[in-house]
Parts: C-alpha cells; sequence; structure tokens
C-alpha cells in the first residue's frame, strides 16, 4: 500500500466488510429458517385453504401457516383471518 | 475402516482441490493411508495439482462400470508413501456416479486404507451430493467474502439432510470450517470479513485458515500440494490444519498483518 492508498484508505474509515456481515446475518438466518420447514408446508397450505373455501370464501394471503422449532419440538401455527361478513358462501 | 472426509464448498473457485490435495499428503505424510478422490466428472483437475496427470490410464468412472480394477485406476504418489490418487473421468457425463457404484468403490477402498478424502466439485448438482453422501467428516471451504459465505451455509444445509448419515438417522457429520484465501491487512483495514465474523455466522468448527498466498498458485503450477512447501505461510497453515484434524491443539497463524517498515508503507506494494 503506497502512501496515496494510505490516505484514501484512512478517509474511507470504516470498511465495507461490517456492511457484508451485516447483510449476511439476514440473509443466513432466512436462509435457515426456510430450510428447517418441511417441505409439505406449501401444499398443507393450499389444502387448507380449499377446505376454507368450501365454506367461507377468503384469500390466499388470509391463511398464513407458520413452522418453528423449539428444541425437540416442532410448532405449526396456522392462521385463518376470516373477511369481517363471515357468512355462508 | 476408513473415515471419509468430503471437502466442500458449493461455490467455485475458492480452494477445495487445493486443500483436498493438501490434506491428503499431510495426512499421508503421518503415517495415514491416505487415498484422494476427484469427484468432479468431466473437469477433473485433482491429478494437475497433485502432479500425476500425465500417469492417468484408467479412472474412476471405468472402475465403477467394472471397465478397471481398482489397483489399475490409483496413482501411487511419487513422494509420499501410503498416498493414492484416483482420478476422476475426463469425458463422461455427469450421472455415471451412482449412489451405489460410488458406495462399493469406498467400501473397497475402506479396507485398505485409514483416510479417504473426496474432492467435491463446485456446486449442488450429482457430483457434488455423490461426494459428501458418504461422508464421515467434512471440511467446508470458504473465502471471506459474501457469496462464498452464503454458499456454504447452504451446503450445511445439504450435508445435514442428503447424506446417508442424516437418512439413516445416524450421528451427523462431522463439519469443519476452512477459511482460505484470507488476507489480513484486508481485514485490519475492514475491506474483508473477519475469521470471527465469518465463524458467527456459519458457526462452525474452525479446521483452519489459510493465507492468500502466492505459494498456492506456485504450488499448483508446479504440480506439487502446497503443504510440501514447509517454508511457506500456506504451506504451514494447511500442516497446522491437518495436525488440528487429528486432535492436536494449535493457535491459528498468520492472522495478524505482516509489520511494514516505513520504506515499504511509504513506496511498497
Amino acid at each position: 500500500m503506497g502512501l496515496i492508498d494510505y490516505f484514501r484508505s484512512s478517509r474511507r474509515g470504516k470498511g465495507s466488510a461490517s456492511v457484508a456481515k451485516e447483510r449476511l446475518q439476514i440473509l443466513v438466518a432466512h436462509d435457515r429458517a426456510a430450510r428447517d420447514r418441511p417441505s409439505y408446508l406449501p401444499k398443507l397450505k393450499q389444502e387448507i385453504l380449499d377446505v376454507i373455501r368450501k365454506y367461507v370464501q377468503v384469500d390466499m394471503d388470509a391463511v398464513s401457516v407458520n413452522y418453528e422449532q423449539e428444541g425437540d419440538q416442532e410448532v405449526l401455527e396456522l392462521n385463518i383471518v376470516l373477511p369481517d361478513s363471515a357468512g355462508p358462501a | 475402516m476408513a473415515r471419509i472426509i468430503v471437502i466442500t464448498s458449493g461455490k467455485g473457485g475458492v480452494g477445495k482441490t487445493t486443500t483436498a490435495a493438501a490434506m491428503a499428503m499431510g495426512l499421508a505424510q503421518r503415517g495415514h493411508r491416505t487415498v484422494v478422490i476427484d469427484f468432479d466428472v468431466g473437469l477433473r483437475n485433482l491429478d494437475l495439482i497433485m502432479g500425476c496427470e500425465r500417469r492417468v490410464v484408467y479412472d474412476f468412472v471405468n472402475v465403477i462400470n467394472g471397465e478397471a480394477n481398482l489397483n489399475q485406476a490409483l496413482i501411487r504418489d511419487k513422494r509420499c508413501d501410503g498416498l493414492f490418487v484416483l482420478p476422476a473421468s475426463q469425458t463422461r457425463d455427469k450421472d455415471a456416479l451412482s449412489t451405489e457404484g460410488v458406495g462399493k468403490v469406498l467400501e473397497e477402498l475402506s479396507k485398505g486404507h485409514d483416510y479417504i478424502v473426496c474432492d467435491s466439485p463446485a456446486g449442488i448438482e450429482h457430483g457434488a451430493t455423490m461426494a459428501m453422501y458418504y461422508a464421515d467428516d467434512a471440511v467446508v471451504v470458504t473465502n471471506p467474502e459474501v457469496s462464498s459465505v452464503r454458499d456454504s451455509d447452504r451446503m450445511l444445509g445439504i450435508l445435514s439432510s442428503k447424506s446417508r448419515r442424516a437418512e439413516q438417522n445416524e450421528e451427523p457429520i462431522r463439519e469443519h470450517l476452512l477459511l482460505t484465501r484470507y488476507a489480513p491487512e484486508r481485514v485490519a483495514r475492514g475491506e474483508m470479513l473477519s475469521v470471527d465474523d465469518v465463524q458467527e455466522i456459519l458457526s462452525l468448527k474452525l479446521l483452519g485458515v489459510i493465507p492468500d498466498s502466492q505459494a498456492v498458485l506456485n504450488a499448483s503450477n508446479a504440480g506439487n500440494p502446497v503443504i510440501l512447501d514447509k517454508n511457506t505461510d500456506a504451506g504451514q497453515a494447511y500442516d497446522d490444519m491437518v495436525s488440528r484434524y487429528l486432535g492436536e491443539e494449535l493457535p491459528m497463524r498468520f492472522l495478524e498483518p505482516e509489520k511494514k517498515g516505513l520504506f515499504n508503507r511509504l513506496f511498497g506494494g
């Protein structure tokens, strides 16, 4: 590193590594959460939605399926938002 | 029974083959009967790094297909007793490696060797999954750079779900991190992820840190595993790595920038 580089790098202050680390931490956490989910989840969600639609007209977004792992326990959380005027379809 | 070690990464060009060659040579130098296998069917390179490219007659796929036996295909290393190379085929298609065929070859090799080092191709395709399928240990080679770290993490997911040990609910593959092309000066300037950063993100047992070194290119130019160059930084770092793999506790070296004199700091490169 020559003299000019030295001044250039000191002016830049904190380098890009901290940005890289931050981006990676978010990305890896996201990837890992997706990886641990069972592969049947999307199909499960679709079938639940089909059953609900037999009775109530709801959107795809109205059903959220959440999968979490805490130690040995696996928690499958199902959240269905019914429309305001929920009634027989 | 031999212990099977896969050298893997996901991303290409991070130093898998260099590491496979160095690790196999290091194990053999310590008296362990070792064979190193190139799983990169169609793009073999391990033979070049090991310096035995002109002695390849039969290859891995020939053995799987029964066109040659193992003794005909194994290349005995001339520098170190007890080290053999099993080259990949250069021409066949990638599906030539079947789970069954690979398993048979590994089982046969297992009888006469202590360690089998599998040099995985890049990617997560067939060749890479075959290289890791039977592994007992994995060395995940990673550069301190975002895409390499991400790919390594993906590889960890595959190791824990698509290996024989995972499928048969056995004790999982022992995973190790090897950081390569590490440039302490750039880390000090905040321009490169540090060892601690990468370890924090991947949370893996650190097996070694290999400095970004001219010695690696010199070694591959000559067809000598870099671990043979005992007076170079990379050679020593690989030697430490092998010792650590075998259970020795050694401090990490080459993590700090080299101290430069005033003259070098002003005018040096």
